[in-house]
């Protein structure tokens, strides 16, 4: 019996105690009507060399083709010494730090996790993390509302350029508190400065720009804070937090700095692992915290004066759930950040721009290649961090068939979500691909459209 | 039994009001209420000037275990908030009725007094929450 | 002793892990670079290493500590769940990599799927909700889904018991509805009456636990069933306590129409310091069309992802990929080495020991809140009496019991007993520790009236005292900041 410990001795005890004859005597105020006779439909039990077995089988029908799709999800490589110590028991198998005498190491890896992620994104206060990225997205647009003294607005700008998934899945959970996302404009793959006048004067609780936004293209952050904060709006930005090695924090765009900054902390020691566990990050400025949500840990002393660590500001969250705009979110992605805090320590702020700095280089240096081929052009001519969008003579998804034929994953296909680009590509080469794996995509991408012709 | 001053004016909601001499109406929670939320640690005011109608959360009084709406008990605007309740929350808690006021508001109507407790009333009120 | 910050401690860093030569960045318009670095460790791998051991060895674990947790089933987490999940193939593989590429991982999520379906009675899954919070979201937006697709706008209410969780009412004030309370009687089951005053045209559904979170078997739950679909609501089922009835009977059968399952707790997935869960849902035939997308669909022998096509009705993507599938993958090694019989004997060994653990505290003294019911895989004892006659709160009985090496029960929840202890102490524990934690238990008592002093000390053993939140509040220090 896997992983129950009971012998027939125990159990005769056990029963003869309790004073029942079975175990059947146990469940005997669950009416008859709905007794099932067990689980016919699952499979037999398989013991742990055939269930290895198996596993390994299916983990070889994934097989593993060399990744150049960005898209939210980023093949970085992560160093053995991250998941080797996050995995041991004492992180892998604990609960939430509800009894902090009993949690002072994950309370103190959440302290240094906020700590850290307030000095990459320049803002005052971090939460101890949400799911992901697009749920993250979701809270902050219920937390500006919450938070915009100047305005009882429910409308928030959104520019195309950010995450489609992300705003699909904003507009499910908001939609239920009648929050609206307005389109901002967009042209030549970032958002357009010369449409705001149109647009001033309406009265917004908040403006959202991503950076670098999805298409990998550097939006004009500063301007775009300054325009919102005159509108009295609050600004969320959406961050890859690896980027912010090298580029601006969300905390000094513009005059006054962003007011919430989000994304997905997945660039930062997380395995892409088929799209999740991931985590989504928050931190904020310290005038807004208490509208924001998540789990937060701070240092504190014990009755004897030592330090010691403990969640706090808890009644917010029920407070949350009662106010203006409610959300039911309260969980983290523990494990999951503790990995991230290992890696950002392990990598330190050099670590991360070397990983930032290499891939800019290898994603340059990919479409450099790509766009010397007949029938590749790039689709922007704005500044690009890690990923680019090339415009192919011909339909994407053909293309991209041939190349997985060749065990290359060529990039994501924007043509559904971005028909007005027409046969658009979205590529990136992060720092995991050595030279020899983008000159056989160069050379891969090349021969495929030789031979399809247009 | 928690200490319920003659000279104020009760809601349903655990807060008092004292009508001033120049008209304003000072607002805080009571002695019960600040008994049940524990030391509080931190009290959220609304600003000079908001206008609420009677019944809209107006501040939020928030301790380790619990955070509350306080309720506007009549429509108007607010004039003045307690500036020392920033630093010291804990006032609310050891001096409810005086030091640890928490708004002063400007009633647009008057007669939204009449449907108020007196001590007399609260004290029954509290009693049948007991039941 | 507590470690100092890692940001206190400074090293040479280790040399790069990757080939890549990188060049300065020259195509970045200068205003957009970072002008100072952001304030990271600067330390080295040893170093790095032994901070983060050192600070888990500060922690309680299943892996070294009992957790009879109420409601949140703090079973063994075996190590082939994780060690299979994470095969590199499966680690390495991209969202949206391509179906050619995905068979092996879709096959797996397809026979979670199925297996979910199984244990739950009900007839189709989606796996994307990443907690039991989202997966309850899910359920409330798709019983709204359905109604609104029936032209039925009028149904807004939610109905949910007193003794429900925090997160249910927040769940259906979040979708936009009106809560409605009933009471709970004290026998354990619900007031049936008050739900029959209840429902009506406005009712939108119910969310229930069966067990319920008093631990004990909601006896009528048929006739609840009945009364609510007969009103034209859909009733919602948090499976936080599945484990008490896997395999011996289903939520389908009770005539629910949406399961979410927290695959953390019923299926062992690792509680990770706080996350991350997975809150996969599982439905009945009216809420199919309105399934979180996407979902695992199998054409012949191909596996892919179902899409807005397949389900026009959905309430839409509530993850920004598909979900937690690292978790998911954990779940389904798991599963698999149940299999049909193994999941079976969760239920009885959890109830055995639940049971077993309720008879030897009454026995001891301890005051049983349901006593005369079967527990279910968890119950509650009262210490109020001890409290009225020595001051010693179940709070002073949760810290003295980390002195003895155990983990506090849950405490305070659910509300309408006083100083209560929700004890679970799940299947995979034996004999000899339940005895061992019943004995602790009569210590502290007994401590409670010959040194309440001592106790309200406690705990005294480990790596802090009781800690100041008032502090921690008033003044927060939530970020380190050097001197």
């Amino acid at each position: 019996m896997p992983f129950i410990p009971h012998t027939r001795d125990d159990l005769s005890a056990m029963l003869a105690r309790i004073g029942v004859d079975s175990i059947d005597a146990l469940f005997d105020e669950i009416p008859e009507s709905l007794t099932m006779q067990g689980l016919s439909g699952v499979p037999d039990a398989l013991c742990e060399s055939e269930v290895t077995a198996l596993l390994h089988e299916r983990a070889a029908e994934d097989g593993r083709p060399v990744c150049f799709i960005g898209a939210g999800s980023y093949d970085h490589y992560v160093p053995a010494a991250v998941w080797d110590v996050t995995t041991r028991g004492e992180f892998y198998s604990a609960y939430t730090p509800y009894q902090a005498e009993a949690s002072q190491g994950t309370l103190q890896v959440i302290y240094e996790y906020q700590t850290m992620m307030a000095t990459l994104t320049g803002l005052d206060v971090s939460n101890a993390s949400l799911y992901d990225g697009a749920t993250a997205f979701a809270e902050a647009c219920l937390m500006a509302v919450r938070a915009n003294r100047k305005t009882k607005s429910k409308r928030i700008l959104v520019p195309r350029t950010v995450h489609p998934y992300y705003r699909e899945v904003a507009v499910n959970i908001i939609s239920g508190q009648d929050i609206e996302l307005v389109d901002l404009p967009v042209e030549g793959g970032v958002v357009d400065i010369a449409a705001l006048d149109q647009l001033a004067g309406g009265d917004f609780a908040a403006i959202v720009m991503q950076q670098p936004n999805f298409f990998g293209n550097l939006e004009q952050v500063d301007a775009l804070t300054d325009w919102g904060h005159e509108q009295g709006a609050l600004v969320i930005a959406i961050a890859n937090p690896l980027s912010l090695a090298l580029l601006t924090p969300p905390g000094e765009w513009g005059e006054d700095g962003a007011d919430i900054a989000c994304g997905d902390g997945q660039p930062l020691g997380v395995p892409m692992a088929s799209g999740g566990p991931y985590y989504g990050y928050m931190v904020c400025r310290q005038a807004v915290v208490r509208q924001m949500p998540g789990r937060i840990a701070g240092r504190t002393v014990d009755i004897d004066g030592k330090p010691g660590f403990t969640l706090t500001l808890q009644a917010r969250e029920q407070h949350i759930r009662r106010s203006r705009a409610t959300s039911n979110i309260c969980t983290n992605q523990g494990l999951v950040v503790t990995a991230s805090t290992i890696y950002m320590a392990l990598m330190g702020a050099t670590g991360l721009r070397q990983v930032a700095n290499a891939s800019y280089t290898n994603t340059h240096k990919l479409v450099d290649g790509l766009v010397k081929i007949d029938g590749i052009s790039t689709a922007f001519s704005q500044p690009y961090f890690n990923e680019a969008v090339l415009i192919l003579d011909r339909p994407v998804a053909p293309v991209l068939e041939a190349l997985a034929a060749q065990n290359i994953l060529g990039g994501f296909d924007l043509s559904k979500d971005y028909p007005e680009l027409g046969n658009a590509l979205l590529v990136c080469a992060t720092e995991n691909r050595t030279a020899g794996q983008i000159d056989r995509y160069v050379e891969a991408m090349a021969s495929v459209l030789a031979a399809q012709g247009v | 039994m928690s200490e319920i001053p003659e000279d104020l004016k009760y809601t349903q909601d655990h807060e008092w009001l004292r009508l001033e001499d120049d008209g304003s109406i000072t607002v805080g929670i009571t002695d019960h209420a600040q008994e049940a939320l524990g030391e509080l640690v931190f009290v959220e005011l609304p600003d000079e000037g908001q206008t609420f109608t009677k019944g809209d959360a107006a501040a939020v009084v928030e301790s380790v275990k619990a955070a509350s709406d306080v309720y506007s008990p009549l429509t108007g605007s607010v004039t003045d908030t307690n500036p020392d309740l920033a630093d010291e929350p804990e006032l609310v808690n050891n001096n409810p009725y005086e030091g640890g006021w928490l708004f002063r508001i400007a009633a647009d109507n008057e007669d939204e007094l009449e449907g108020l407790m007196d001590t007399v009333a609260y004290e029954e009120f509290l009693a049948g929450l007991e039941d | 002793m507590i470690e100092k910050v890692i940001f206190e401690e400074h090293a040479r860093h280790g040399s790069r892990n990757f080939t890549t030569e990188a060049a300065e960045v020259e195509g970045i318009p200068a205003e957009l670079q970072r002008k100072a670095e952001p304030a990271l460790p600067s330390v080295s791998e040893l170093q790095v290493v032994r901070h983060y051991t050192r600070l888990s060895q500060l922690n309680f674990s299943i892996d070294t500590h009992f957790y009879p947790l109420g409601s949140c089933t703090m079973k063994y987490n075996p190590k082939a769940c994780n060690q299979l999940a994470m095969l590199p193939e499966f680690l390495g593989r991209h969202p949206l990599a391509p179906n050619q590429f995905s068979q092996g991982t879709l096959k797996c999520l397809y026979e979670v799927q199925e297996m979910l379906q199984e244990a739950t009675g009900l007839v189709a899954s989606s796996l994307t909700p990443m907690a039991g919070a989202q997966g309850e979201l899910a359920g409330v937006a798709m019983i709204q889904a359905y109604h609104k697709a029936r032209n039925d706008l009028e149904r807004n209410e939610i109905i949910c018991p007193d003794a429900a969780h925090g997160t249910n009412p927040a769940t259906a004030t979040m979708c936009g509805c009106k809560v409605v309370e009933i009471p709970t009687k004290p026998d354990g089951d619900l007031d049936i009456d008050a739900l029959r005053a209840a429902v009506g045209p406005k009712t939108a559904g119910i969310m229930l636990t069966n067990p319920s979170t008093l631990g004990v078997f909601e006896r009528q739950i048929k006739e609840i069933a009945g009364i609510v679909h007969e009103a034209g609501g859909l009733l919602y089922y948090d499976g936080a306590n599945l484990n008490a009835i896997l395999g011996r009977t289903s939520p389908g059968a009770m005539g629910f129409d949406v399961v979410h399952v927290n695959l953390h707790k019923t299926f062992s997935t690792p509680h990770g310091g706080g996350g991350p869960g997975s809150g996969a849902v599982s439905v009945g035939e009216r809420l199919k069309p309105h399934l979180p997308i996407p979902y695992v669909v199998k054409d012949g022998d191909n596996y892919r992802w179902a899409d807005e096509q397949d389900c026009p009705g959905t309430i839409g993507r509530l993850s920004a990929f598909m979900g937690n599938i690292g978790v998911l993958m954990r779940a389904y090694v798991y599963m698999r080495m149940l299999g049909k019989d193994g999941m079976r004997r969760v239920s009885d060994y959890a109830v055995l020991n639940a049971n077993y653990l309720m008879v030897a505290l009454g026995e001891a003294g301890f005051d049983v809140a349901y006593n005369g019911r079967r527990a279910s895989h968890e119950f509650i004892i009262s210490v109020k009496p001890v409290t009225r006659d020595t001051g010693i709160s179940a709070m002073d009985f949760a810290k003295a019991l980390l002195d003895y090496g155990f983990h506090a029960p849950t405490t305070y929840f659910p509300l309408l007993v006083p100083e209560c202890l929700l004890i679970e102490p799940t299947e995979t524990e034996a004999l000899q520790t339940l005895d061992e934690f019943v004995a602790a238990l009569v210590d502290i008592r007994d401590k409670a009236y010959s040194d309440p002093e001592g106790l309200k000390e406690a705990p005294v053993t480990m790596p802090v005292r009781r800690l100041d939140d008032v502090r921690a509040a008033k003044q927060p220090d939530l970020v380190f900041k050097p001197e």
